[in-house]
């Protein structure tokens, strides 16, 4: 059934009774021409262009547990696309093109809310650095303002301007920044997805990976073998333990990152700020809880949490800040498992393994990445060949020295 | 979490920071080849169990350490000294990596 | 000292008694202290309840039943509960600054002149405009708004959303920074006991007579848990007699402490805790020198889980209504705040214990208009025991639906022959059986596994060196929590080597705990709620399960259950039995949701502690502060750092002004600056030099004693680390800095370098940062200003001490200092150092040697202008992103050698001719400033990735040209000197026409500082 305010209307008349399951939760067939691994968001969005822009039907998305269960619904739901490296930036902007159309074409309403994301900073040199991305941005046809402090004071005004350890001088804005749903991404593609015949299947954790002849040929699963012509990874936080299937080492960390949410309160803000003086940033959901988030724990981790430090130092950061938060309450939080690259960049790529392909490393990144991850795995499954906007994300890089270092951190995953 | 510091005593993780897998040796001298560096400084296991990890004590004794820890469980097995232990690695030849 | 007579007086007069003011007040008994009286507000009606109570308490004391609106359909919501899994009366708490939202009535001590206000209504809670929603509740069912909304698309910001986000939220948040204050605290224990009622004080007691540490936490403010609420015996003495008693004796253990108003919220690895204690949160404002809330660490190496069960309320068609309330909430009201919540109350119970109910209305006089029991089968003792208090029985029925606008009025009843009976009630106690907190032990990521004792889950594997007890371990009987308690507390000081036994179990009155669950009520009546506070109804979880959101963090996630501000502490349950009812499969094959900290919400400001405002970081002050202080400094933060910036003298209006001349005297007589920042690690042994050939870029075998040299530091990667300078003081003695951003991270990587690299090495290195002030001295009569510095016998000519000159030395007669002759600024330069204790008094003797010779003290700003000036790179240029050849320093790398970063940098792109190198930069129009950020293009380029050739990283107005330069990193800089291109700045809108030139501006020679 198509979603409408008609719909809607309709089915509150008839006591919602015809609404049929969102997605068909189908049992795996014995072959498939694409397989994809992981029914998050970026898996999801995979299978969708697979269907909708390179015509593939025969397509399976594998889930071990149950679709959007990992990163796409534990993340702070941040989109923006100001990013700094001519090797990141038409990338992300794909992806917020993708944001701005979503809705209409997958019918279904994720909530992207473009209310602006507004980076401080509190030093001169910082103040250059944004300045140097902000450029970058603009150069590319992106918007960005680098605002003063009273730029600043005008669009959150509650900030402590006055007494802070370290003053807010300015910002740089991206107006088309904002947040979108998270669950709803994983669901609405997983919609239209099924809806364009591609069979979701859950509760299925691949095992191994079957090879012939240097050519993927299916995969072990808890559900059986299931054939597949080609292969696409997308399993963000687990890549490492599926590339050992295939004895493959990658530039990736599994590192915990903790996110946190308030209870909810009448709105107080209305888009993304981020402190630059420490690991803080906020936004406020539809349903009036502040969602906030820091720095990763730092220490290599499969479990979905993290430990006491890294609470603190988030929330010391919120407080210096914004000192009117000290009443509010935090209500959870909770970790999430990010593959965390060598260079701080994700990796979209063909591997060495004839129909195996792989879309990882996307630190804590992956979720405002989500339509043009999606998009250009599926040109480069598709096409056996990069998509221009994802060309940059190889996995030779690291070999060659074509890295993507937006903060110049250097291959310490942790530092990025 | 709380690491025991050999020296220190017991402490929170937050006295300490992260630097990765112990596994890889760093291939030195002349002779290594630009493979086995680029297998070094970008390469990892990133195993989801037990694992033998560099940290260092930055807040307190500025020991190097090589922690056993699973990734899954955060459980702490075995902490000791870094340079012990590449101290008693020393024995084996420089240069070959344990990952192979 | 509250009172503790115990509720078992007999009832007051029948039908009377109850306290004039406060309606529903008993009139005796609770342990409320009926001498103190407590005036409040709520909603700007003057109410007065009594010490000891809670706002809840004294909210249906006083006949107020409805607190607050729901969060979608704002329907009128009452008090539910009597503790921390509130789900309904939340309120706004205090106003102005202190204005707390969303807090539970039901956990909010009572104190003279409290304000309350209810929330999310409007204009009032009895009249909320936005109750228009419940008649709109067909249309908002669950996940309606992923279906519309979506046209046109640029309605959703501008019109759809803001509408949402008004109506969503609860309470407003304080509107001006947090005037309280928050500390943190931590702590060491052998066993730490969650939770102080029965179990809890009998694992605390058994614990604490060992010896060992004991930490006994509880929520509440007083201990004792449901034996407050209860009427129970022990040992012949009453719930509250006996917890008394255990109280008095643990807090006479010296090893013991107990601390009430305190959360135990968090269980984090290794046996790390996390507790908040609410300790002025039951006055009005915190007394000086307190804290409002204080923040637990702790660590335990055994803990008691004892925290007890929640009640599970009935889903039937209005269960919402003000007036339906828990059957132990209504116990609690009664026994412990001498407040009977109606003048007719009804049961609804699926179990014996809900029985209790009506034997405790009963014994306090008051009357029940009915108990409805939905098992067929209810043993006899009870009927007559209700029949008695002139209840109508009705076994083997259903609460259906109920009535009343803003409270309840009447029950509907459906009787075991499908029969429809109407009773009219002001109260309706809903006892369904009790879910173990399971909450804390599945913070480690463990789950709770299903009991069909209970009829509900119980802990599973529990994390390492916890144990449950009590309820909490789903022994719900008052005689296993005071005999697991006491069992476990004993084991647990065992297991922390202290010799414990654990004493007999206490005689108890008997009890029942015999109880058929039932799910949910057939053909509900109404909207039938499972999740309160965010208006999740059955129908809302057969529409996900219609919808194939079956998975249980589906249905959560699709329905928004259990994600309201109590976490589902009464709901999840409930959709988890509805899902299993609707998949045919047994409740625990749904799954179970994993609970997250916080247990119950934390202030922010706690987690925080006195990490804010100035004190948010560390500040750390140079040597020279006071003088610099003294003399009108302003100041520059690098890091943690505050840094001398430059130092106005009168009539000087702007800060170029200053650095103008700052520049100008340093480059035309001298100057002194603190460099005290820069990391010093001092580095010995017989293998130091070694040490330092293969942690260092450039080679430095030839480095003599009594002479510095450049240090460029590589990552393994290949990218430049940092740079500075390595100082020979003996054949094994160096001295190595490091760039002030940088000095940690150089520190911890010499440190790995030396423990794990290469231990073979015989060096040792200590950081002596913070052990020595460090002073430049630059401009053409440094040497001169020196000289009356230095002890005689040191011979500062520039043949006895050359450029690069390095000795140590003493000054002031006898004080032990080094004297590096090396130089940031290009000219004749020294920086010397000297123990930080003397730092402040050289700082002043050098200022004073200095006055014959025009000395000036600069600060970091000029310091820059002059290193751009001289073209050297610093923060803005080793990036992390730059090689040594970006940074036109290649030709130093060592060629015969291996060191860090050797390999990488060769690769094929750090190597690529076309990357951008550093160069100076002129603006072609002299009048034109410069900005760093800028990027570079081509004259006549249209702006695009594609034609950027790079950026500006510094620039400075240069005293010595009379212009502004820059430095930048230019693709093939270094063969483009002389051309011109744009620096194209458009976030601010600048855009000039620069020249590429030789980056050093000044003195391109290096004449001046080998003079």
């Amino acid at each position: 059934m198509r979603y409408s305010l008609f719909s809607v209307l309709s089915q509150a008349l008839r006591g919602q009774r015809d609404w049929k399951p969102q997605w068909r939760d189908a049992a795996p067939k014995p072959d498939y021409d694409v397989v994809i691994v992981g029914g998050g968001g970026h898996g999801l969005a995979t299978a969708y262009y697979l269907a909708k822009e390179h015509g593939l039907t025969n397509i399976a998305v594998l889930e071990k547990s149950h679709i959007g269960s990992g990163n796409v619904g534990r993340n702070t739901t941040i989109v923006r696309s100001n990013y700094g490296l001519p090797g990141n930036i038409p990338f992300y902007e794909q992806s917020m093109k993708l944001w701005e159309g979503l809705e209409q074409d997958i019918n279904y309403n994720a909530m992207v809310s473009q209310r602006g994301v507004l980076n401080l900073y509190h030093t001169d040199a910082q103040r250059d650095g944004y300045a140097r991305r902000g450029n970058a941005m603009r150069m590319a046809g992106i918007d960005a303002e680098l605002l003063d402090r009273e730029g600043v004071r005008a669009l959150v005004p509650f900030i402590d301007f006055d007494n802070a350890r370290f003053p807010v001088k300015g910002g740089l804005l991206q107006r088309r920044g904002g947040t979108v749903r998270h669950d709803a991404v994983a669901w609405g593609y997983a919609r239209a997805a099924s809806e364009r015949g591609v069979d979701i299947v859950q509760n299925c954790a691949v095992t191994g990976i079957r090879r012939e002849n240097g050519r993927v040929t299916g995969l072990e699963t808890s559900r059986g073998f299931i054939g597949a012509k080609k292969v696409g990874l997308s399993v963000a936080g687990s890549s490492s333990l599926l590339a050992a299937m295939v004895d493959m080492r990658l530039p990736i960390e599994s590192h915990v990152l903790q996110a946190f949410v308030s209870e909810g309160v009448k709105p107080l803000i209305d888009g993304v700020v981020t402190f630059g003086a420490g690991h803080f940033y906020v936004s406020q959901s539809d349903k009036g809880g502040l969602v906030f988030g820091g720095d990763i724990d730092g220490y290599n981790s499969y479990a979905s949490r993290g430990n006491l430090h890294t609470i603190e130092d988030v929330m010391e950061g919120g407080m210096a800040l914004w000192p009117g938060l000290g009443r509010l309450r935090l209500l959870r939080h909770w970790g999430g498992i990010m593959d965390m690259s060598m260079d701080g960049s994700p990796i979209i790529d063909r591997t060495e393994i004839g129909g195996l392909y792989l879309n990882a490393g996307w630190c804590y990144g992956g979720f405002k990445a989500t339509p043009a991850a999606g998009f250009c795995f599926a040109h480069t499954i598709a096409r056996d060949a990069p998509h221009p906007n994802s060309a940059a994300y190889r996995l030779d890089r690291f070999a060659t020295g074509h890295l993507i270092d937006e903060k110049g951190m250097g291959a310490q995953p942790n530092l990025h | 979490m709380r690491i025991r510091c050999p020296s220190c005593g017991e402490r929170d993780n937050g006295e300490f920071s992260y630097l990765g897998d112990a596994a890889p040796l760093r291939p030195d001298g002349m002779e290594a080849s630009a493979e086995a560096m680029h297998d070094y400084v970008y390469l990892r296991d990133n195993r989801a169990g037990e694992m033998r990890e560099l940290w260092y004590h930055g807040a307190g004794c500025r020991a190097w350490l090589v922690v056993t820890r699973d990734t899954r469980t955060h459980a702490i097995r075995e902490v000791q000294p870094a340079r012990d232990v590449a101290k008693a690695r020393a024995t084996t030849p420089a240069g070959s990596a344990s990952h192979a | 000292m509250l009172d503790r007579r115990p509720n078992f007086a007999p009832s007051p007069a029948e039908g009377g008694g109850l306290v004039g003011s406060q309606p529903f007040r008993t009139a005796a008994g609770g342990l409320i202290d009926r001498r103190r009286a407590r005036d409040f507000t709520f909603d700007g009606r003057r109410l007065s309840g009594f010490h000891g109570d809670t706002l809840a308490s004294a909210l249906l004391a006083n006949g107020v039943r409805l607190v607050g609106r729901s969060f979608k359909y704002h329907r009128p919501r009452g008090i539910l509960s009597a503790g921390s899994e509130e789900p309904n009366a939340l309120v706004e708490l205090r106003s102005g600054a202190r204005r707390e939202p969303n807090t539970r009535a039901t956990m909010a001590e009572l104190y003279e002149g409290l304000e309350a206000t209810s929330q999310n209504r409007w204009p009032s809670l009895a009249v909320d405009a936005l109750s228009v929603n419940a008649l709109l509740s067909p249309v908002f069912a669950a996940g309606f708004y992923y279906k519309t909304f979506m046209w046109p698309a640029a309605f959703w910001e501008a019109l759809y959303e803001p509408l949402i986000r008004r109506a969503a939220g609860l309470g407003r948040a304080a509107d001006a920074p947090d005037p309280d204050t928050y500390e943190h605290i931590h702590a060491h224990c052998d066993v730490l006991v969650i939770g102080g009622g029965p179990a809890g004080l009998s694992a605390a007691l058994a614990a604490g007579r060992s010896g060992a540490r004991v930490i006994l936490v509880d929520e509440d403010f007083s201990l004792g848990g449901r034996l407050l609420a209860e009427r129970r015996e022990i040992d012949g003495l009453s719930g509250p007699e006996w917890v008394e008693q255990a109280v008095a004796e643990l807090k006479n253990l010296p090893e013991v402490r107990c601390l009430s108003r305190t959360t135990l919220f968090g269980v984090y690895d290794h046996g790390a805790y996390g507790a908040v204690e609410r300790v002025s949160d039951h006055l009005g404002v915190p007394p000086a020198h307190t804290p409002r809330q204080r923040l637990w660490r702790i660590v335990a190496r055994r803990a008691v889980l004892a925290a007890g069960a929640i009640e599970r309320p009935h889903v039937f068609g209005g269960n919402d209504r003000p007036g339906v309330m828990l059957a132990g909430a209504v116990r609690t009201y009664l026994n412990r705040y001498g407040v009977l919540p109606g003048h007719s109350p009804a049961v609804f119970t699926s179990s014996d214990d809900g029985w209790r109910t009506v034997a405790d209305i009963a014994a306090a006089g008051g009357r029940v208009a009915a108990v409805v029991d939905s098992r067929s089968e209810v043993p006899v003792a009870l009927r007559r025991m209700a029949e008695s208090a002139g209840a109508q029985v009705v076994a083997g029925g259903q609460v259906i639906g109920t009535r009343g606008h803003l409270a309840l009025s009447g029950i509907a009843v459906r009787d075991s022959y499908g029969g429809t009976l109407h009773i009219p009630c002001d109260t309706l106690a809903m006892a369904n059986g009790w879910n173990p907190v399971v909450h804390l032990d599945s913070h480690l990521s463990r789950r709770p596994v299903w009991s069909e004792d209970i009829h509900g889950f119980v802990p599973g594997t529990l994390p390492s060196g916890m144990v449950a007890a009590g309820a909490a371990s789903g022994r719900l009987t008052l005689s296993e929590a005071l005999e697991s308690g006491a069992r476990l507390g004993a084991e647990a000081a065992e297991s922390c080597d202290f010799t414990a036994t654990a004493p007999a179990t206490p005689r108890t009155d008997p009890e029942s705990t015999a109880h058929t669950p039932l799910w949910r009520v057939a053909k509900p009546k109404g909207k039938a709620f499972v999740d309160f506070q965010n208006d999740v109804a059955a129908s809302d979880v057969e529409l996900a399960h219609r919808e194939g959101f079956r998975a249980v963090e589906h249905l959560k996630r699709y329905t928004t259950l259990g994600m309201a501000t109590d976490q589902g502490k009464t709901s999840n349950l409930a959709g988890l039995s509805i899902m299993a009812e609707l998949t045919g499969q047994p409740i625990p094959a749904v799954g179970t949701t994993v609970f997250r900290p916080p247990f119950t919400p934390v202030a922010i400001g706690a987690f925080a502690g006195h990490h804010r405002a100035k004190e948010f970081r560390a500040t750390r002050h140079v040597p020279s502060h006071a003088w610099a202080t003294e003399n009108n400094v302003q100041f520059l933060e690098t890091g943690l750092w505050l840094r001398p910036a430059y130092f106005p003298r009168a009539g000087e209006t702007d800060w170029l002004q200053t650095v103008i001349r700052e520049v100008e005297t340093v480059r035309s007589k001298v100057g002194l600056c603190d460099v005290s920042t820069f990391g010093k690690i001092d580095i010995q042994g017989r293998d130091a030099l070694a040490f330092i050939e293969r942690v260092c870029a450039n080679p430095f075998g030839t480095l003599k004693v009594g002479r510095s040299r450049y240090a460029l530091l590589l990552r393994e990667d290949g990218f430049v680390l940092d740079d500075g300078t390595v100082s020979r003081l003996s054949e094994t003695h160096f001295i190595m800095t490091a760039s002030t951003a940088n000095a940690a991270r150089v520190m911890q990587h010499l440190e790995f370098c030396r423990q794990w690299l290469w231990p073979e090495l015989d060096v040792q290195m200590s950081s002596v940062s913070e052990q020595w002030a460090q002073y430049a001295v630059a401009g053409p009569r440094a040497r001169d200003v020196l000289k009356r510095i230095v002890d005689p016998g040191f011979d500062l000519s520039n043949e006895a001490f050359p450029f690069l000159g390095a000795a140590e030395i003493t000054v002031g007669g006898g004080i032990p200092a080094r004297l590096f002759r090396i130089s940031f600024s290009g000219e004749l330069a020294y920086e010397i150092a000297v123990p930080a204790a003397y730092g402040d008094a050289a700082w002043r003797a050098i200022m004073g040697a200095g006055l014959p010779y025009g000395i000036c003290p600069y600060g970091a700003e000029a310091l820059s202008v002059m290193r751009i000036e001289k073209g050297h790179a610093a923060g803005a240029e080793i990036n992390g992103q730059t090689t040594a050849r970006d940074l036109a320093l290649g030709g130093m790398l060592a060629k015969k050698k291996d060191y860090v970063g050797r390999l990488m940098k060769e690769r094929p792109a750090l190597t690529d001719p076309d990357r951008p190198i550093l160069v100076g930069v002129r603006p072609v129009d002299p009048s034109q400033r410069l900005r760093a950020g800028a990027h570079f293009l081509a004259v006549g380029a249209e702006p695009s990735l594609a034609a950027d050739e790079g950026t500006m990283t510094s620039v400075a107005y240069s005293p010595s040209l009379g212009h502004w330069i820059g430095l930048g990193l230019i693709r093939r800089g270094h063969e483009r000197h002389g051309e011109r291109v744009r620096a194209y700045d458009p976030v601010r809108g600048g855009d000039v026409e620069v020249e590429i030139c030789n980056a050093a501006f000044v003195d391109p020679a290096g004449e001046r500082m080998h003079g």
